[in-house]
């Protein structure tokens, strides 16, 4: 039984349609790296899931339950799937620690007692209990954007969506970032990320998408995808991408 | 020019003026309170909230903005009694500037809203929070740092244009120099000393304007 | 006393508005002069200068425009001249219109990147021709805006010159009023005079606005 659904989804901005039809189903712990060409539709069809952006035609459904755009049933989804953005997006008056306390005692009326407990399991987690009263605009880039995983670790999703997570910081600090994914990864936690890292995406993924002009051009096995690309489309990404 | 000037009557007159600058300060904290708070209010229904409420707002801020203190305190205070509302020069004078501030307010803390990045609504969303949650939770705080310098201005604009406020015989600092002149005949003086005041008054909002800010926003945030 | 008809309080009401017009106008232009002379003292070379125009703007920045009329109404009459409301209205509304006008365009001067400063002295211009030639066309541009907005506040600000004895539109409301009784039709009028006067001049001030960005995202 797959927790993620995506059925058909189209989703068009104007004139252009932007995702043509997907059809991708994710089994409970399964890894699965979206990667693309810019403008290829990865990204918004992450967005999608989280219900960021609307879905013109098709579903999408998580653990049963249906995308639906008013506020109630998006709450209720955004309850089961985490979202971490390229660009961290923290509350910048927040410390870090209230920064992952806050849903939690906005959203779930956890009492603050839990929720800081809660907030100082998922710091310790991505290695920064000891950041716990830094601001956002104390940290590099690598420790903020582990301190966006706690935040919706902090929330308990049964899936985290990666939205091109490392693209925004300076190369040295990729690594922390990912080793925190990856062992994500190992606990069984189910992830879909877009990203540029292939070798990242080849190490640690149970399959790969290759998007290309808002369709789900190659779907696969890693070893598979990389070594032996099918599509034109796909050995020249790869070749460029290298 | 052989005029004596003759401060002898502060000795006389100074309780006077300490009841006036109390009923300016009474005035100002009260209009600045309630003002921000409404200004936020229409802050965000004119820039989040429901399409209908949108022009509603608009126009009182440009009703507001485009028509000067004095007439909406006599609009308030002579004009509204034909409708039934009643109430004291206090209550007038505190409504009137509650109401001034507000649209100012406004218009400019919509502009620290608009300039939140979009990613900052998107975070909020995925973490399950509603729109109004996301503005009170995350939205706000960060908009009012950004427009403080120029909510703080407005704050002690508001304050200097209560003086009008003694038009409709409240008792301020204003209203303590028409007095004191009436019965001294020092009208320069008297003048002169309240315009002092005030300018020590503003100088010292100012400041405590900016302390207040520290206190809220203690950090610098991202822009 | 004769009833007063709707059209009778409007009338008496906008013959009022002239002066209210007239007194904005020479406010506005009168500030406007004063003003310049300002800003170049403000921006000019020399210590007292500055020194001079920032104490001034801070004192008029930093009371309230019914104590500056007050004091211009009493303190010219220590001269021993019989001072008419018109004057001290005038001279209150120009040498205040000034100080918000000077420091309005000093933030548009220095809104001009630095760079042109130095661009323009590279070429061996001086202070003057620096200005003259490089600065000043620049910052005059970014200046219409703010200043189109001042002049609501100009606008404005005649209604308390009432208070000192000039007539104008909100003293002519006080008047019709007593006479009339009806102070909710009246000041309503009176409100919506100021609002059609006011208006257009905000609404300009936003549109120039809007298209000097769109002219600056463009470059």
């Amino acid at each position: 039984m797959s927790l993620i659904e995506i059925t058909e989804v189209k989703k068009r901005f104007g004139d252009n349609e932007v995702l043509k039809g997907i059809n991708i189903d994710v089994a409970p712990g399964e890894v699965i790296a979206i990667i693309g060409r810019s403008g290829s539709g990865k990204s918004t069809l992450l967005r999608c899931i989280n219900g960021l952006e609307t879905i013109d035609e098709g579903s999408i459904s998580v653990a049963g339950a249906q995308l639906l755009p008013d506020e109630l049933h998006l709450k209720a989804l955004r309850l089961k799937v985490g979202m971490i953005f390229q660009q961290f997006n923290l509350f910048p008056h927040l410390t870090a620690g209230r920064n992952v306390m806050l849903s939690q005692m906005v959203v779930k009326k956890t009492p603050k007692a839990e929720a800081e407990a809660m907030a100082k399991k998922m710091m310790e987690r991505v290695g920064l209990g000891h950041k716990f009263d830094a601001y956002p605009d104390q940290l590099s880039g690598g420790q903020q954007q582990r301190v966006a995983i706690a935040r919706a670790l902090a929330m308990q999703p049964i899936a985290l969506l990666c939205d091109e997570i490392t693209s925004a910081l300076d190369p040295e600090l990729v690594s922390e970032v990912l080793a925190v994914v990856k062992e994500l990864a190992g606990e069984g936690m189910t992830l879909m990320m877009v990203t540029h890292e292939m070798r990242f995406a080849r190490d640690v993924c149970s399959r790969v998408v290759f998007m290309h002009q808002g369709r789900v051009h190659e779907i696969g096995k890693p070893e598979d995808v990389f070594s032996s690309p099918k599509t034109p489309e796909l050995q020249q990404f790869l070749g460029v991408a290298h | 020019m052989n005029y004596a000037f003759d401060y002898g009557w502060l000795f006389v007159y100074w309780p006077v003026l300490v009841k006036g600058i109390g009923i300016t300060l009474e005035l100002t904290l009260v209009g600045g309170v309630l003002g921000v708070a409404l200004g936020i209010a229409c802050a965000w229904a004119r820039a989040l909230g429901p399409g209908w409420l949108r022009p509603v707002v608009a126009t009182y801020v440009e009703l507001i903005r485009n028509t000067p203190f004095l007439i909406q305190l006599f609009f308030i205070f002579f004009g509204l009694p034909a409708l039934g509302v009643r109430m004291g020069e206090l209550e007038a004078a505190n409504l009137a500037m509650v109401i001034n501030l507000g649209a100012y307010g406004c218009e400019i803390i919509r502009a620290g809203i608009q300039a939140t990045p979009n990613g900052q609504f998107e975070a909020g969303a995925s973490l399950g929070m509603s729109r109004l949650q996301t503005f009170w939770h995350v939205v706000l705080i960060p908009a009012l740092q950004r427009i403080w310098p120029a909510l703080s201005s407005q704050i002690v604009i508001v304050m200097l244009g209560s003086a009008a406020v003694s038009q409709i015989a409240a008792e301020d600092l204003t209203f303590a120099a028409n007095f004191i002149q009436s019965r001294t005949f020092r009208a320069f003086e008297a003048y002169f000393v309240a315009t002092a005041i005030y300018l020590a008054l503003a100088i010292a909002l100012r400041q405590a304007l900016r302390g207040l800010g520290w206190t809220l926003f203690p950090k610098r945030t991202a822009r | 006393m004769d009833e007063f008809t709707t059209w009778d309080i409007l009338r008496n009401l906008l013959l009022a508005a002239r002066w209210t017009v007239l007194l904005s106008l020479v406010s506005f232009i009168g500030g406007g002069l004063v003003g310049a002379a300002l800003l170049f003292a403000r921006i000019g070379e020399g210590r007292i200068g500055p020194a001079f125009v920032k104490t001034y703007v801070e004192l008029f920045q930093g009371t309230p425009l019914l104590m500056q009329l007050f004091l211009a109404f009493f303190g010219l009459g220590l001269f021993g001249i019989d001072v008419p409301a018109w004057l001290a209205a005038g001279v209150a509304l120009i040498l205040w219109s000034a100080a918000f006008l000077t420091e309005i365009w000093r933030g548009c001067v220095e809104s001009v990147a630095r760079g042109q400063w130095e661009a323009s002295s590279s070429l061996g211009m001086g202070y003057l021709q620096q200005m003259r030639h490089v600065i000043l066309p620049q910052a005059l541009r970014i200046a219409v805006p703010p200043t189109v907005g001042f002049s609501v506040q100009v606008v404005k600000g005649t209604a308390l010159t009432s208070i000192i004895g000039f007539v104008e539109l909100s003293k002519a409301g006080t008047i019709v009023t007593n006479a009339t009784f009806e102070p909710f039709t009246v000041y309503g009028f009176v409100a919506l005079i100021y609002f059609c006067l006011c208006w257009p001049l905000s609404k300009s001030s936003q549109i120039l606005e809007r298209k000097l960005n769109v002219a600056h995202r463009n470059h």
